[in-house]
């Protein structure tokens, strides 16, 4: 029987239960139970977070200083983000104001990530749902040459440099030991690249993962390691001296070279390898778009990159803010985190207690208490699930809603939202990708659309590093060196109670952590993280999340090789060990039952 | 697909690798394990004459910066070692399979490479709600992990999470996490904790075991001598502002631009034992404290739980590195000593005793430590 949802999506989970568990490629753990109709098309779409750390509720007690290397360890994978929205969390609830310098380094950090992670996401996480590596082998070298230099302008496009990857690729394979390209869809109809385009594809996948490894160097410089850098409340921990004694010790002209050469090369990576390699790929798949679920309907982001140091305004946020509902373009609304109103979690289907689960909680507010139970048409056993019941609890993610709508977060909703604001840096990319691959602006609503917005952003990123290194030395040659405020550092300077609010554009998407001080001590600390948004189980109304939403509608090619799934959820980007670690502030206790 | 494998040395040759070129890896890769030259001509037969080891990479509760720093090796490169050193038959996260078909593949290894294949651990399992904390594939990651040990020839735990709980066992340890040698037991372990361990010491430690077909000397806490032995403040480049009494005071003052000592700033370097000072990070590039930030101790056991990383430590001595891990804060480990044969050769048993017994004398004589 179908029903409608009230965000508009028919629902009908009478036909055959598929079951993907582990969804791999992603960080994290997560399962996805989908049901299909006798056309193979998917009717229903079921997404559960299989894991929960707790972290919040070990940061009880904590002093709040510390605060950011342990949220740091919500994610290693978008390694930054978290302890970033922590420091911006506690200076923002203790009125600590940061230096011009450090507000640079920190987008600096924030932009090296993006770029990092986007590059990895594409190349090594989701490049395999598009590229079929088997079949390079059956490529010629010479036309992938030409192929190759016909798209860029990338020096290592020679035949003899594709035969030699198609040889180590072929003696790899002839080895017997397939590793990590095992048991995977290879042959699948659905990949349509013609040879050579999966071969130029696989050699670009090697060059990323050497490269990769370089724009994390930027880390290193400013934070003493990647992953997980270092991060300083009020301010950045990395001093600097450029021609005074004892430089050598700190951030220095031979460090600035580093950085600076890292970003020449993540912007010539991205211009001449990934946007090439993602056009081509893209004209190949652009006539099977689907996949768009929430992102055509309800997009939301909170923005980051502020110009200004301390200025959080949605004028000052280089990467935009702001919500789109119910698809209307013309109309980008304000959000603010600290209405109570705007932004809430509900649990009625989430493993999680409520005293009235019919409402949700903002985060300032929010109680978590653990409650692992199943529904009546659950299948399997206590500790063996073969197949969850949708109609009860069945994630550890929460359900977050803005002002009761499930919204989409990530790359395409802060392109789009640009889109709608008319920015030209976000506008006149988007126009460009649509006309050279001549489609449409609704075909930015789609798994496709999703992948290209995260490959336009990954230029934009390492486009808008140069800015700021550029803007570093600018404000070094007006001679202001101070990259920490210590005024507020210590805690008998603090007021007895205060709450905070700090936010950032993830990778993946818009990330908020709330935060509350009493005492010199975190009395309670919040996270909603871009997945959480993202791969939310339904609400109290029954609207499904992002993840539930662009399933429904896909036709399986082979239901028993479901490759349009991995696609479509890997354009997401899911980050589980991040989205499922709320806990509530006060601390409840957890109770875990089966029914 | 035939069940015939090559060595590594076969594998990249045929895929254009000269031998000097070859040579040149083994050397580098000895030199950095800190390894004398004599080591790599070990190095190269070993590699030239074995097929490339089965290594099954699991997920438990954990973040990914373990798989994300072993991405970051420089030498070896990350490439080379998935292409042509070890066979990563699986890991969720980078491995093109998924579902039934990614499962279908651990069922395999327990029976086609029984006793042979290297379980590299990252992340740990919680106890708590029957182990339902953390249910890939809709079990119990607790039994995954159990079951997928049973059969390895080793285990690797890599970072803090598998080796010694980290982050999720913190204070109040809300999911019962445990560092996984508390639910695996007759097995070679090996330790390799940091939040996340530096990339040259994972696939160092890989490689040395590929190479030597046993574990690397392991101290007590089942950590390699090779990397854990010292404490970074032995080895720190600003150690002669702390003996001269030369500290930051506060973030960003006169000291801090000098490159003075963090200890007064919290520098958890004198009591960690780790490589971050010698062989650092992200191919040599820095480390935290060269950085401006003090070490937050995040290979040591219980590290979240010692107070604010920013108080200072009262307990050290001023001078000297005449410590070592093992009369660090640690209990003795139990069972199995630090030998892994990596080919199922018949002589484990001989060789760990032996071992065992060797361990057992140099911590009669104080400790193994080498510094």
């Amino acid at each position: 029987m179908t029903t409608l949802t009230p965000n508009g999506f028919p629902l009908d989970n009478s036909g055959r239960r598929i079951v993907v568990d582990p969804v791999t490629r992603i960080e994290g753990h997560l399962r996805l139970e989908v049901n299909i109709d006798d056309g193979n098309v998917i009717r229903n779409a079921v997404s559960t977070g299989t894991m929960w750390r707790g972290i919040e509720l070990i940061l009880k007690d904590r002093d709040p200083r510390d605060a950011w290397a342990f949220v740091q360890r919500i994610c290693g994978v978008c390694t930054g983000p978290h302890a970033l929205t922590s420091v911006r969390a506690v200076e923002d609830g203790l009125g600590i104001k940061i230096p011009e310098n450090a507000n640079i380094i920190r987008n600096m950090m924030m932009l090296a990530l993006q770029v990092h992670d986007h590059l990895v996401h594409f190349y090594h996480l989701h490049a395999l749902d598009w590229v079929d590596v088997v079949s390079a082998l059956k490529a010629d070298p010479k036309a992938t040459s030409s192929l190759a230099q016909s798209i860029s302008a990338w020096p290592l496009s020679s035949p003899g440099y594709f035969r030699d990857v198609q040889m180590r690729l072929k003696k790899f394979v002839e080895s017997g030991q397939l590793g990590p390209f095992k048991n995977a869809y290879w042959g699948h109809s659905a990949y349509r690249l013609p040879p050579e385009a999966n071969l130029m594809a696989v050699a670009h996948y090697l060059e990323a993962l050497d490269f990769q490894k370089e724009i994390v160097k930027i880390h290193t410089v400013f934070g003493g390691k990647n992953p997980h850098p270092n991060w300083l409340v009020g301010g950045v921990p990395c001093a600097i001296n450029l021609d005074g004694a004892g430089a050598v010790g700190a951030v220095n002209m031979e460090r600035l070279n580093l950085v600076s050469s890292i970003i020449d090369r993540s912007v010539e990576f991205c211009e001449q390898v990934y946007l090439p390699d993602l056009l081509a790929i893209a004209s190949f798949y652009k006539d099977t778009l689907y996949g768009g679920g929430l992102s055509s309907k309800s997009i939301l982001s909170y923005g980051d990159i502020p110009e200004r140091a301390n200025d959080y305004s949605a004028s000052s946020l280089q990467l935009p803010r702001g919500a789109i509902i119910n698809g209307n373009l013309a109309e980008v609304h304000e959000v603010d985190l600290r209405d109570p109103e705007q932004i809430q979690e509900f649990v009625i289907h989430s493993w999680y207690k409520y005293p009235d689960e019919s409402k949700g909680l903002h985060p300032w507010e929010g109680v978590t208490e653990a409650n692992f139970v199943m529904g009546p048409n659950y299948k399997g056993s206590k500790t063996k699930v073969e197949s969850l019941d949708e109609s009860a609890k069945y994630s550890y993610l929460k359900a977050p809603r803005w002002k009761g709508h499930a919204m989409e977060v990530g790359p395409l909703a802060r392109w789009v939202i640009g889109y709608a604001q008319n920015k030209p840096e976000f506008k006149e990319p988007v126009e460009a990708t649509l006309k050279a691959l001549d489609v449409p602006v609704a075909a930015l609503f789609s798994t496709l659309g999703r992948t290209a917005a995260r490959g336009l952003e990954c230029k934009w990123a390492a486009d808008k590093l140069k800015y700021y290194f550029d803007k570093l030395i600018a404000n070094l040659k007006s001679g202001d060196l101070a990259t920490a405020s210590t005024d507020k550092w210590d805690p008998s300077t603090w007021p007895a109670a205060t709450r905070g609010v700090g936010f950032a554009e993830a990778p993946r998407g818009a990330l908020g952590h709330w935060v509350n001080i009493q005492s010199g001590r975190i009395a309670n600390y919040q996270c909603i993280v871009p997945t959480t948004w993202n791969g939310s189980p339904r609400d109290a109304q029954g609207n499904i999340g992002a993840f539930e939403a662009a399933l429904l509608d896909t036709k399986l090619a082979d239901p028993a090789q479901p490759l349009e799934i991995l696609r479509t959820i890997h354009s997401f980007d899911p980050c589980l060990a991040c989205s499922t670690h709320v806990i509530s502030p006060d601390g409840a206790t957890t109770t875990v039952t089966v029914s | 697909m035939s069940d015939h494998q090559d060595s590594f040395y076969q594998v990249i040759r045929r895929q254009g690798v000269s031998r000097r070129s070859f040579l040149k890896f083994c050397s580098l890769t000895a030199a950095s394990m800190g390894l004398s030259p004599v080591v790599a001509s070990h190095m190269a037969h070993a590699l030239e004459t074995k097929p490339r080891i089965p290594v099954i990479w699991l997920h438990g509760l954990e973040c990914t910066c373990c798989s994300e720093s072993f991405i970051r090796s420089a030498h070896p490169l990350v490439k080379d070692v998935v292409l042509s050193m070890i066979s990563l038959d699986y890991d969720d996260t980078i491995m093109a399979a998924a579902g039934h078909q990614a499962e279908e593949i651990l069922l395999e290894a327990r029976t086609k490479y029984k006793g042979q294949y290297i379980l590299a651990v990252e992340g740990n399992a919680p106890l708590g709600n029957d182990g339902m904390f953390c249910f890939p594939g809709g079990i119990p990651f607790v039994e995954k992990l159990k079951l997928m040990a049973a059969d390895a020839q080793a285990v690797i735990a890599w970072g803090s999470c598998a080796s010694n709980g980290c982050i999720q066992a913190a204070k109040p340890n809300p999911t019962g996490a445990v560092s996984i040698d508390k639910v695996i037991s007759g097995k070679p372990l090996i330790k390799v904790p940091g939040c996340p361990p530096i990339a040259e010491v994972m696939t160092g430690v890989l490689s040395y075991i590929l190479t030597f077909d046993r574990l690397p000397e392991l101290d007590a806490q089942r950590r390699p001598l090779m990397f854990y032995s010292q404490r970074i403040h032995d080895k720190c480049y600003r150690r002669p502002h702390f003996d001269a009494g030369q500290y930051v005071e506060q973030w960003d003052d006169e000291g801090a631009r000098k490159g003075y000592c963090l200890y007064k700033m919290g520098c958890k370097g004198p009591t960690t034992y780790n490589a971050c000072s010698t062989v650092r990070w992200n191919d040599g590039v820095s480390f935290p404290i060269q950085s401006g930030h003090g070490c937050i101790g995040c290979s040591e056991e219980g590290f979240w739980d010692h107070g604010s990383f920013y108080a200072r430590l009262t307990d050290i001595k001023q001078f000297g590195i005449e410590r070592n891990a093992d009369q660090i804060g640690m209990a003795a480990a139990a069972g199995v000593g630090a030998v892994v044969v990596a080919h199922g050769v018949a002589t484990v048993a001989t060789q760990r005793s032996r071992k065992r017994a060797q361990s057992e004398q140099d911590q009669k004589h104080g400790g193994t430590t080498k510094s």
